[in-house]
């Protein structure tokens, strides 16, 4: 019981004490001790009615407990005590909104501009969504200590600069709000396309990045945060298709549409409508337009090529990027033929650009089997498997290697 | 919570403006000033004399060396300083941003440190 707990709510625990303790460090120890007294209490005494609001006042109690008691060596802990102790005997300390907003304070905090690119990513991962700093490591391809120095020193500016822990006024949202769509879909990828381990994906991570995407456009709907979460919907749609029962990756042109979760098409689609309709959209809206003519189409031989390649023109346009060229060359390839694509995709390598993203070279390799170019698939095929470090993702090129002709 | 805000122009660049621009540029300085003392922000703030001026000073091995110019060559030079007094980073860096500076070189923001009074 405990553990579900952990796993529902140890972030949101941890968002409110961040605001009721003023600091990072002292939160974490209290999150950490009120699960501690979870454990130790909930089989004897039974579980308690709101098991959330009693770990935060656990918490935040065993906080100000511990500094009363060191503040018989620091006189001025026991003012920080008291002081917080009055704070938190405030109403609007515990009306559902303000703790439900937390969260959102929480990444706006972890995600200030003033913060390095790295940091803002990782301390978000690590706080907001709880991922551990080998898991963040991973997913930026570096080392657990590099990560854990990273958010070691976001932490100490934050409270040594007084980053303030607050949703940005208005006039701010817009500019700070960019950081943080980023940021989210990272964490969504993560969760999607988990880079490394025996697991394809990480339902909790994409559903965590999903929650704080509905959240962030309560609070402003702007039109990419509109976008981001409509394509982060549509993507999700498709999860149980995308792995087959025996957990082999399944491409998007051989899934089972009739498991595609329309609940989540319909509402994705409704979303890039409002976001369209704006005229004010960017790149999250336009991959989101793309994913839901995806999901419109019957199957998959039914899919509207011409505007797909149109839309990647656009988001060539507005978000140049050799990611976009390589996703822009596979439609090609499905509208105009293999050839158009593996052109493309060759311009894109011969560059040095994506020479080490694996995708690049499976796309290719898909292309050279599709013409019939056996030796050089088995080449871009084996090339791709060096690089990926993800289990279904190597057992799914294994695979089409071993599928090839002799 | 007080915070220094560093103010790093190309002297160049300022050395280039004509005599209507440079005015322009100095009211737009007394009008951010007066607007700081107003909100309560300011505590202090002085221009320096260009780097020609500055003469680096430092003590090795007992003995003392004086060199002209700043510790290190730099495009953009300090050229003056704010110390202001402010909620928090948010609040600061509102401040630093309507620094006349800010839209031609640049506006570092640092915290000052507090020590312990025992």
């Amino acid at each position: 019981m405990v553990d579900a707990v952990y796993r529902s709510d140890s972030r949101r625990v941890l968002a409110t004490l961040i605001r009721l303790l003023g600091d990072f460090d002292l939160a974490e120890e209290a999150v950490h001790d009120a699960f501690t007294a979870a454990v130790e209490r909930w089989p004897r005494d039974g579980v308690p009615a709101n098991p959330r609001a009693w770990l935060v006042s656990t918490g935040r109690f065993k906080a100000i407990d511990g500094m009363r008691r060191r503040a018989r060596f620091d006189a001025s802990l026991a003012e920080l005590a008291h002081r917080l102790d009055v704070d938190a005997n405030d109403p609007a300390t515990w009306d559902e909104e303000g703790v439900e907003d937390d969260r959102l304070r929480l990444i706006f905090t972890c995600c200030h501009p003033a913060l390095p690119p790295d940091a803002q990513v990782a301390l978000t991962l690590r706080e907001v969504c709880g991922l551990t700093t080998e898991e963040i490591a991973r997913a930026f391809l570096t080392g657990p200590s590099t990560v854990a120095q990273r958010i070691v020193r976001a932490k100490a500016k934050i409270r040594d600069a007084h980053i303030p822990y607050e949703v940005p006024a208005r006039g701010d949202l817009p500019g700070r709000l960019d950081t943080v769509l980023h940021v989210i879909y990272l964490v969504f990828n993560e969760g999607y396309s988990a880079s490394a381990g025996t697991s394809l994906t990480r339902p909790d991570l994409s559903g965590e990045a999903i929650r704080l995407g509905r959240l962030l456009i309560d609070l402003l709907a702007e039109p990419e945060a509109l976008g981001l979460l409509a394509l982060m919907l549509l993507h999700e749609s498709r999860r149980a298709a995308r792995t087959s029962s025996a957990g082999e990756l399944v491409l998007l042109g051989d899934q089972d549409r009739s498991l595609w979760n329309r609940d989540l098409i319909s509402e994705g689609s409704a979303l890039v409508q409002r976001a369209l309709s704006s005229r004010r959209f960017g790149p999250y809206t336009l991959q989101a337009a793309i994913a839901a003519v995806h999901a419109e189409a019957p199957a998959a031989g039914a899919t509207d090529w011409a505007q797909i390649v149109g839309l990647y023109d656009v988001l060539a346009r507005a978000d140049p990027s050799p990611v976009v060229e390589l996703n822009r060359a596979a439609a090609v390839a499905m509208r105009d033929g293999p050839l158009a694509g593996l052109t493309l995709i060759d311009a894109i390598l011969a560059r040095g650009d994506l020479a080490d993203y694996y995708l690049a070279h499976s796309a290719r390799a898909d292309l050279c089997r599709r013409l019939g170019r056996t030796a050089e698939a088995r080449a871009s095929y084996a090339r791709a498997l060096r690089l990926t470090q993800s289990e279904p993702e190597r057992r799914f090129l294994e695979r089409r290697l071993g599928e090839l002709p002799d | 919570m007080k915070y220094l805000c560093l103010i790093y122009d190309e002297e160049k660049k300022l050395g280039a403006m004509s005599k209507s621009e440079s005015d322009a540029f100095m009211s737009e300085y007394y009008a951010f000033t007066d607007g700081i003392r107003k909100s309560g922000h300011y505590v202090a703030g002085e221009a320096l004399q260009p780097i020609q001026t500055a003469t680096t000073v430092r003590i090795r091995n007992g003995k003392l060396s004086t060199t002209d110019g700043p510790f290190a060559e730099t495009k953009e030079q300090l050229g003056g300083f704010y110390l202001i007094n402010a909620r928090d980073l948010n609040d600061a860096i509102q401040v630093a941003s309507k620094i006349p500076s800010a839209r031609l070189g640049s506006v570092e923001v640092r915290p000052i440190m507090v020590f312990d009074q025992q």
